[in-house]
C-alpha cells in the first residue's frame, strides 16, 4: 500500500476506549490496482471493528466480568494478562482472551456457580488477513441455563503460528467444532483428541473458508471471453 | 540371485501383510498376500471384532450419515459417525454474495426447516443493522406462524422417517400424509415447498395471500384430526415402546457435557426451550407450554415431539387471531426491498404500480431501486450470534461483518451437526438395531450437518 493511499485513522468515538482495525477497504467494486470508472477506485478506508469497552459495561455484563476476574484471582490467574479486552456491542459481550490462558478461563466459566455457562455452543474461525499477527480469530459462544446469558469468548492466533488449546477437556461438545474449525482455517487446536478434517475429504490440501484461499471455479469461456471465479470478479464490496 | 535377503512377514514389528526384499536394483516388496491362517491368528491377544459401515447411502441412517460400528456379536462396542457427505460450502458461498441473497443460500442448509435458518440469518443480520425492535408487528407475526407451521412439518418428518426406520412403515405414510398439507400451506404463501427464501433482513419477502388465513384456519383442525392417527398407533404401541424404551439413553449431564438442545435436552427433564428464556420475534407474547419427559430415551423424545406439534398449533392459532393489516418489512428505504411480486397475465413479475413508481414517477425511486438489487445495503462492522429454537435444538448463527455489502463470515451452528456427537455415548454397549433407533431419536438432517 502506497502511502498515499494509507487511509486516515479514524477517531475514536465516545464510550469507547480504543478501536481495532482489521483491515483497509479499497474503492468501492473490489478493484484493486488500476482504477475504475466509477470515481470511486481511489477510496480507501479501513474496516473498523467495535473496540474494548470501558466500566461499566452495564446490566449483567459487570456482573460477569467481576465474578470472572474474582475467580481467575482465586486460582491465582492474573486477570490482566488472562483478559485481553472486553467489548461491548450490539447487546453481547465479548472477552478477548489471550490463547495460553483459555482452558483455565473456560474452565473457570463452567465450574463457578455464579458463572455457570453449562454449554459451550462450539467454536467458529474467522480470518482476518490483514489483522497482522493476530489474522485468525476463534470465537466461542457460551451459553448460561441457570442464568440465561450468553457470552462470547474470541482467542486470536497468528497465521505463522495457528495454535489455540483445544477446550474440549472442559468442554467435550467442542470436538467437532474444533475439528470444522480446524478443517476450515486451519487453526490448531492443540490437545484435541484427533484433530482430523470432519467435512472436507481427508486428503484435502487447504482450508477454504480462509480468506485467501483460492476458489478456483470453472472459467466460463464464450468466444473467447472467460468469467473468473467470484472472488476475482469485479464486484461491489 | 544369492544376494537376495528375505525378510519375514512374521517377524515382530514388520508388517504382516507385506514383506520387502533387497535386490541390486533397490527394494522389492512383496504384496501378495499369504495363508488365511497366518493372517488371521496375527493380530496376537486381540479378539475378533467386526466393523460394520453403515451408510452413507442406507435407508435407515437419516440421510448420508456414515456409521462406523464396530461390533461383539450383536452388541456395538464402539460408534463412530463420518459425516461430511452433503458438504455443500453455503457459509463460504454468502461471502460473495449480498445480504439478502444469503438467504436463498441458508435456506438450503437443514432442508427440513427452512424458516428456521432463514429467521436465525436475519434475526443476526437485523442485530447487525440495528434494526431488530423496527420489524413491523405483521412482519413477526408471519414469521412466528411459518416457524411453528415448519416446526409441525418437520416433527412430521421426524416420526415419518423414525418410524420407516424401525419398520413402522404406517407411520411414515401418515407422517408424509399430513406433512403435504402444511407444505401446502408453505406453497400458498411463498410459493416454494421448501428452500422458501421467504423471511428477508428486515421483514418477510412477501405479504400472505388473500386466501391464507382462511386456508390455515381450515388446515388446522385437519391437521389435529389426522395426527391423532400417528399418536394412536404408536403411543401405546407395544412394539413401538419395545423399540424406543430405554433407548438411546443420555441423561442431563451427558446433555450438558456434549452442548445437546432441542427434545434430547428436554427428554431428560429441563425446559430448556429459547422461545421461553430468550424469546425472539415477539414468543414472549405467545402462550404455551415446552413439554418434557424424564426417561431420557427415544420414546421420551417421540412424545415430546408429539407434544410440541400441538403446542404449536395452539400458536399457530394465536397468530392468526392476531394477524392485522400492516406493512411486512421495516420502513427504512435504505434496507427494504423495493420491489412486491405479482402475478399478471403474462406470468410472475414486479408488480406493475411499482414499475410505473419508478420507471415513470420518481427517479429517486428508480436509483434506490437499482442499487438496492444490484449491489445491496451495507451493514456496520461488527459481529453477532442469534439464535433460534429450531425443532432440533438451538439454532445459532454467528455473522461476522467488515461494514461491507456482503457477510464477511456467516457460521451456522446447526442443532444436527452437534447434537450427532450424542451418538457414540447413546448406542455404544446396545445393540446394532438400537442404533437405528438412537440416531432416529435425535433427528439429524445432513444438510443442515454438513452445510
Amino acid at each position: 500500500m502506497s502511502e498515499a493511499n494509507t487511509p486516515a485513522v479514524p477517531v475514536v468515538p465516545d464510550g469507547i476506549e480504543s478501536i481495532d482495525i482489521v483491515g483497509v477497504r479499497q474503492g468501492a467494486f473490489g478493484v484493486s490496482g488500476s482504477g475504475d470508472t466509477s470515481g470511486f477506485g481511489g477510496l480507501v478506508a479501513p474496516i473498523v471493528m467495535p473496540g474494548a469497552s470501558p466500566r461499566p459495561y452495564g446490566g449483567w455484563f459487570d456482573e460477569v466480568a467481576d465474578e470472572i476476574e474474582l475467580s481467575l484471582q482465586a486460582r491465582n490467574l492474573p486477570v490482566a494478562s488472562a483478559i485481553e479486552k472486553v467489548v461491548i456491542d450490539r447487546g453481547e459481550i465479548t472477552f478477548f482472551v489471550k490463547r495460553d490462558h483459555l482452558v483455565d478461563f473456560v474452565r473457570v466459566l463452567r465450574d463457578e456457580a455464579a458463572l455457570r455457562f453449562e454449554m459451550c455452543m462450539g467454536v467458529n474461525g474467522v480470518h482476518y488477513p490483514d489483522d497482522k499477527g493476530r489474522e485468525l480469530h476463534a470465537c466461542y459462544p457460551f451459553l448460561s441455563i441457570t442464568h440465561n446469558r450468553r457470552i462470547r469468548v474470541e482467542v486470536t492466533a497468528p497465521d505463522s503460528d495457528p495454535h489455540i488449546p483445544s477446550i474440549v477437556g472442559v468442554y467435550p461438545s467442542n470436538d467437532w467444532h474444533e475439528r470444522e474449525t480446524w478443517d476450515f482455517f486451519g487453526i490448531i487446536f492443540d490437545g484435541h483428541p484427533a484433530l482430523t478434517r470432519i467435512e472436507m475429504p481427508d486428503d484435502w490440501v487447504g482450508h477454504p473458508q480462509r480468506k485467501d484461499y483460492p476458489l478456483g471455479g470453472i472459467p466460463v469461456e464464450y468466444k473467447g471471453a472467460t468469467i473468473p471465479a467470484p472472488d476475482n470478479r469485479r464486484a461491489y464490496n | 540371485m544369492s544376494d537376495v535377503i528375505y525378510t519375514s512377514a512374521a517377524t515382530p514389528g514388520e508388517d504382516i501383510y507385506s514383506g520387502s526384499y533387497e535386490t541390486t536394483e533397490g527394494t522389492i516388496y512383496n504384496l501378495a498376500g499369504g495363508d488365511w491362517d497366518t493372517i488371521s491368528a496375527a493380530p496376537e491377544g486381540e479378539k475378533e471384532r467386526i466393523v460394520v459401515n453403515m451408510g452413507p447411502q442406507h435407508p435407515s441412517t437419516h440421510g448420508v450419515l456414515r456409521l462406523i460400528l464396530e461390533l461383539d456379536g450383536e452388541t456395538v462396542t464402539e460408534a463412530r459417525c463420518g459425516i461430511g457427505y452433503l458438504h455443500t460450502g453455503i457459509e463460504k458461498n454468502l461471502e460473495f454474495r449480498t445480504w439478502v441473497q444469503g438467504v436463498t443460500f441458508v435456506t438450503r442448509m437443514d432442508y427440513l426447516t427452512p424458516f428456521f435458518n432463514e429467521a436465525a440469518y436475519c434475526l443476526a443480520v437485523e442485530k447487525l443493522l440495528g434494526i431488530t425492535d423496527q420489524i413491523p408487528e405483521r412482519a413477526n407475526v408471519i414469521r412466528v406462524m411459518m416457524m411453528e407451521l415448519n416446526r409441525i412439518s418437520s416433527h412430521l418428518v421426524a416420526l415419518a422417517t423414525g418410524g420407516m426406520e424401525l419398520g413402522a412403515l404406517s407411520a411414515m405414510i401418515f407422517g408424509f400424509r399430513e406433512r403435504e398439507l402444511v407444505l401446502d400451506i408453505f406453497e400458498m404463501v411463498t410459493g416454494l415447498r421448501m428452500n422458501s427464501a421467504y423471511i428477508r433482513p428486515g421483514g418477510v419477502a412477501q405479504d400472505l395471500p388473500d386466501a391464507a388465513e382462511q386456508n390455515i384456519r381450515e388446515t388446522l383442525p385437519l391437521l389435529k384430526k389426522r395426527m391423532k392417527d400417528t399418536t394412536d398407533l404408536l403411543v401405546d404401541n407395544a412394539i413401538w415402546m419395545g423399540r424406543t424404551v430405554g433407548v438411546g439413553y443420555l441423561d442431563l449431564q451427558g446433555c450438558m457435557a456434549l452442548g445437546m438442545t432441542g427434545p434430547v435436552l428436554r427428554s431428560t427433564g429441563l425446559p430448556h426451550d429459547l422461545r421461553k428464556s430468550q424469546p425472539y420475534c415477539g414468543y414472549e407474547t405467545y402462550e404455551f407450554d415446552v413439554p418434557t419427559q424424564t426417561g431420557c430415551d427415544a420414546y421420551g423424545r417421540f412424545l415430546i415431539r408429539i407434544a410440541e406439534m400441538q403446542e404449536s398449533m395452539k400458536i399457530v392459532e394465536q397468530c392468526l387471531d392476531r394477524l392485522k393489516p400492516g406493512p411486512v418489512m421495516v420502513e427504512d428505504k435504505k434496507i427494504a426491498w423495493p420491489a412486491q411480486l405479482s402475478i399478471g397475465a403474462d406470468g410472475q413479475g414486479n408488480s406493475t404500480e411499482h414499475i410505473k413508481h419508478i420507471m415513470s414517477e420518481s427517479m429517486e425511486a428508480l436509483i434506490h431501486h437499482f442499487k438496492l438489487v444490484t449491489e445491496g445495503f451495507t451493514v456496520p462492522p461488527g459481529q453477532v450470534y442469534a439464535a433460534v429454537e429450531s425443532p432440533r435444538g438451538e439454532l445459532g448463527a454467528h455473522v461476522v461483518s467488515a461494514g461491507g455489502t456482503r457477510p464477511y463470515r456467516v457460521h451456522f451452528r446447526d442443532p444436527s451437526f452437534n447434537n450427532l456427537q450424542a451418538t457414540a455415548p447413546m448406542s455404544e454397549g446396545s445393540m446394532v438395531a438400537d442404533v437405528i433407533a438412537a440416531v432416529a431419536s435425535i433427528d439429524p438432517v445432513m444438510g443442515g450437518v454438513d452445510r
